[in-house]
C-alpha cells in the first residue's frame, strides 16, 4: 500500500501542479479564445440564478477556507491562541455551512445541465464532467465532517496541514508520511482535489484565474490605438 | 481640446422602404455561424413596436445605458462597479434567448423525402439550439413587420410615453408606421465598454469603432445588459460576446460598411466627425435629459476652423482624414443642417449613428381644410406620425429639433418644386426654416440625389503608420490567435469548438 501512498500523495500532487501551471500557461498563450466562463445564462436564466449564486458563494468560501486552513503553519495559529481542536471546530462549522450552500447550488446546476434540453444540447462533455467531479468532491468533503466529528482533538487535521505544507516545501517523504495515517475519506478527497488541478487547464475552470478585480480600479472607458 | 476623429453614420428614415437588404447582407457576412444565428448586428424594426429583443427600449425593465447618480456622476444603470461584480454569478438584467427568439431552420429535406400522402408535405420548423421540433415560432428580428401583431402588444413601445391618446393609433384609420434599421451606435460614451469587467471592449482611437477583443472576452456577459440598444450578442457556442464591427476591414480600406453599401434605398451615409474628447464626461452628464442632444452637438468640432485643424494635426490625425471631415455628409446632416438626430440620447451614451426623421402623410383632416398651414408648410401636428413619438425616439422627448428637421425637409421639397415646376425661387419658405438657397441645393444633392461619392466619404486608414510593415512580413494574416494554426487541427486539448462543425445535430423525429 505504501507505494500507492507515495504515488498519490507524494508524486501525483507535483504532476497535477505541473499540468495545472504549464497547461494554463499554454492555453492562455496559444488558445486564449477558449479562455472563458462558458456561461449559459442566455439559454436558461431562472434556474441559473437560483443555482449559480449559491454555488459560487459556497465554493469560494470553501476554497478560501481550504487554502488558509491548510497552508497557514500551526505556529501562526498558536500565536493567535487558536488550538487545533478549536480550529477544527471552526473548519467543520464554516466548511459545513458553506459546503451545504454550495451543495444546494450545485444540485440545481447539475439538474439544469442534464435535464434542460437547451443546456444539455449545447454542453460539452467537459462541462458535464466538471460539474459531476465537483459534486463528488463536495459530497466527500461534506461526509468527512462526520468523520471529523468522531475525534475533535484536531490531530488528523494537523496531519493534513502537515501534508499540504510539506508538499509546497517539496518535502514529499514527510508529506507522504503525514497523510498515510488519516482516514481514507480524506485521502480520497485529497486525491480528487489534485485531479481538479489536472483538469483545470482543460475545462471552463480557467475562468477562476480571470476574476476581474482590475475592473474596480480601471476607468470606465477603454480606448485602444492600432499603433 | 483633444481632437478625435470618428466615422459616423446617418440613416435617412424618410427614404427607408424596410426591405431588410442591410440585415440580410450583414447576416450573410458576419453572423451566419452556429452560436449567433439569433444575432442580427443589423436588423430593421417596424415602429411602433416593442422590437428585438422584446421591449429593448424599456430601460426600467432592462437597465441598459447610464444613469446620473445623486452626485451628478455617471454610472452604468445596471449598477456601479461593485454592484456589477456582485452580480457576476447571475446577471439579473440579461435577456434570455426567447427575448430575442429561438433560432430555427426548416426541415426542407422532408419536401423531398415525404412518402405519398393525402396532404401536401410541409417543411416544419426545428430549433437550432436543441435540434428538436419547434411547434410555434414566437418572435424574430422583425416580428412586427408592417404592423404585425396586435396593437395591445405593440403599444408597449416606450416611445408612446406621453403621446396623447395613444390608443387611437390602434385604429385602422389613424394608425402610422415607420421603419427603424438598427445597428451598434459606436457610441462616444459606450455603456458596454464601461460594463465589461475584463476590459475586453474598447473604442478605437483612430476611427471610433467599438470592438470586442475576442481573446480577452471572458464571457461575463455584462456588456449585453449594459448596452441600452441591446446590440451586443452572446455567442452561446464560443462563450464570447459579439457585436457589429462597423465592417472595420472595409472601412480601413475606404469602403462603406456592408449594410450601407447594399442599401437599395440609398439611405445610409458615412463620414468623419471630429469631436473634443476632453468634453465627453461633461456632455454625457448634463442634468436635463433634453439637453443631451444640444450638448452632444456642441461637442463636434468645425473641420474648417483653422484652430481645430491645428489641434487635430497635433493629435496626429492624418491629412486625408481632415479633408474627409470637411466633405463629411454626416457633418452636414447632423451638425450643419440639423436634420439628423441621435437615437435615444437619454441613454447618455452619445450615439454616433444618426437618424433623419421620416415625413408622413398629412391626415385627412388637413386635406379637408381643418388643419392650419404655415405658408406652404403644414402644421406638423397634422402628420400621421405624432411629433411626440419621434421626439421620444430621437431627442429625449424634445419636439423642437424634430419639428425643425421635418420642416427643413418639407421646405426643401417646396423650394425645389417651385424652382423646377414654376420656375421661381421660393426664398420665403427657406427663410421660414432658417436655410439659405445654397444650403438647400446641397441638401437636395445629398438627400434626394444621394450619389455614392456623396454618401460615402471614407478616408483609408494609414496602416503603414500604425504597423511596421517589415515586422509583419511573412505573418500568418488571419488566425485564431494560436500562432499560424488555421484552427483545423482535429483534436483540441482546450476544448475549442470548430466554427466549421455544427455542434447541434438535428434530432430524428417520428411523426
Amino acid at each position: 500500500m505504501n507505494y500507492l501512498n507515495t504515488f498519490f500523495f507524494g508524486i501525483y500532487p507535483y504532476i497535477a501542479l505541473a499540468v495545472f501551471v504549464i497547461g494554463s500557461v499554454i492555453r492562455y498563450d496559444r488558445e486564449q479564445y477558449t479562455w472563458k466562463t462558458g456561461s449559459s445564462q442566455l439559454l436558461e436564466s431562472k434556474k441559473l440564478k437560483q443555482g449559480s449564486r449559491a454555488f459560487h458563494i459556497g465554493i469560494i468560501m470553501v476554497l478560501l477556507g481550504h487554502f488558509v486552513g491548510l497552508l497557514t503553519p500551526a505556529e501562526i495559529w498558536h500565536v493567535f491562541g487558536i488550538e487545533a481542536g478549536h480550529k477544527q471546530l471552526i473548519a467543520m462549522t464554516l466548511g459545513g455551512v458553506f459546503g451545504l450552500i454550495c451543495f444546494y447550488g450545485l444540485t440545481i446546476l447539475i439538474k439544469r445541465r442534464l435535464f434542460e434540453p437547451r443546456i444539455r444540447a449545447t454542453s460539452s462533455n467537459m462541462d458535464i464532467a466538471i460539474l459531476l467531479l465537483l459534486y463528488v468532491q463536495l459530497i466527500l468533503g461534506l461526509l468527512s465532517i462526520f468523520v471529523s466529528a468522531n475525534h475533535l482533538d484536531g490531530a488528523e487535521m494537523l496531519l493534513l496541514m502537515s501534508w499540504a505544507q510539506n508538499i509546497v516545501t517539496f518535502d514529499l517523504t514527510e508529506a507522504t508520511a503525514a497523510i498515510t495515517q488519516v482516514h481514507w475519506i480524506y485521502k480520497l478527497h485529497v486525491a480528487l482535489g489534485m485531479t481538479l488541478f489536472v483538469v483545470f487547464p482543460f475545462s471552463r475552470l480557467v475562468h477562476i484565474a480571470s476574476v476581474p478585480v482590475q475592473y474596480l480600479s480601471r476607468n470606465y472607458q477603454v480606448v485602444r490605438s492600432k499603433s | 481640446m483633444k481632437v478625435r476623429a470618428q466615422i459616423g453614420m446617418v440613416l435617412n428614415l424618410d427614404k427607408c422602404i424596410g426591405c431588410h437588404t442591410c440585415s440580410i447582407t450583414c447576416k450573410n457576412v458576419w453572423t451566419s455561424r452556429e452560436g449567433v444565428e439569433y444575432a442580427w448586428f443589423n436588423n430593421v424594426e417596424t415602429k411602433p413596436g416593442i422590437g428585438y429583443p422584446k421591449e429593448w427600449e424599456n430601460q426600467s425593465k432592462w437597465n441598459g445605458g447610464w444613469k446620473r447618480n445623486s452626485k451628478g456622476v455617471l454610472e452604468p444603470k445596471q449598477g456601479n462597479k461593485r454592484r456589477l461584480l456582485a452580480n457576476i454569478f447571475a446577471n439579473p438584467d440579461l435577456p434570455e434567448i426567447d427575448d430575442y427568439y429561438e433560432p430555427f431552420d426548416f426541415d426542407y429535406q422532408h419536401l423531398h423525402n415525404a412518402p405519398d400522402s393525402k396532404h401536401q408535405p410541409v417543411a416544419r420548423p426545428r430549433s437550432l439550439i436543441t435540434g428538436q421540433r419547434m411547434e410555434k415560432i414566437n418572435w424574430g428580428p422583425n416580428w412586427e413587420e408592417i404592423l404585425g401583431t396586435e396593437f395591445s402588444e405593440r403599444k408597449k413601445d416606450k416611445n408612446f410615453d406621453d403621446v396623447v391618446q395613444k390608443d387611437i393609433y390602434g385604429q385602422f384609420e389613424k394608425t402610422f408606421m415607420m421603419y427603424l434599421p438598427r445597428l451598434c451606435e459606436h457610441c462616444i460614451n459606450p455603456a458596454c465598454v464601461a460594463s465589461c469587467p475584463s476590459g475586453a471592449i474598447y473604442k478605437r482611437e483612430e476611427d471610433g469603432i467599438v470592438l470586442i477583443d475576442q481573446d480577452k472576452c471572458r464571457g461575463w456577459r455584462m456588456c449585453v445588459s449594459g448596452c441600452p440598444y441591446k446590440k451586443i450578442y452572446y455567442n452561446w457556442k464560443s462563450g464570447k460576446s459579439e457585436k457589429c464591427i462597423f465592417c472595420f476591414p472595409r472601412i480601413e480600406a475606404g469602403q462603406p460598411t456592408v449594410c450601407a453599401e447594399t442599401c437599395v434605398g440609398r439611405i445610409r451615409y458615412l463620414g468623419v466627425l471630429l469631436y473634443d474628447a476632453d468634453r465627453i464626461e461633461e456632455v454625457a452628464s448634463v442634468a436635463n435629459e433634453q439637453d443631451l442632444y444640444p450638448a452632444q452637438l456642441s461637442m463636434f468640432l468645425d473641420p474648417n476652423d483653422p484652430e481645430v485643424i491645428e489641434a487635430a494635426r497635433k493629435e496626429g490625425i492624418p491629412e486625408n482624414w481632415l479633408e474627409s471631415a470637411r466633405q463629411s455628409p454626416v457633418y452636414k446632416m447632423a451638425i450643419d443642417w440639423k436634420v439628423a438626430l441621435p437615437l435615444h440620447p437619454e441613454y447618455r451614451t452619445l450615439p454616433m449613428v444618426w437618424y433623419i426623421p421620416p415625413l408622413s402623410p398629412i391626415q385627412s383632416a388637413t386635406e379637408a381644410g381643418h388643419v392650419g398651414m404655415n405658408g406652404v408648410i403644414p402644421d406638423l401636428k397634422s402628420l400621421r406620425i405624432p411629433m411626440r413619438y419621434l421626439a421620444n425616439l430621437l431627442t429625449a422627448g424634445d419636439e423642437k429639433p424634430v419639428v425643425r428637421a421635418l420642416e427643413r425637409m418639407i421646405a426643401m421639397r417646396a423650394f425645389k418644386r417651385s424652382q423646377q415646376v414654376d420656375g421661381v425661387e421660393d426664398l420665403d419658405v427657406l427663410q421660414q426654416v432658417g436655410l439659405s438657397a445654397d444650403q438647400v441645393e446641397q441638401m437636395y444633392r445629398y438627400m434626394a440625389i444621394a450619389n455614392y461619392e456623396d454618401r460615402f466619404v471614407i478616408p483609408t486608414s494609414h496602416k503603414s503608420y500604425a504597423e511596421n510593415a517589415y515586422d509583419i512580413k511573412n505573418g500568418c494574416g488571419f488566425s485564431f490567435g494560436n500562432g499560424c494554426s488555421d484552427g483545423n487541427n482535429g483534436v483540441n486539448l482546450f476544448g475549442a469548438k470548430k466554427a466549421t462543425v455544427k455542434q447541434i445535430i438535428p434530432v430524428e423525429i417520428k411523426e
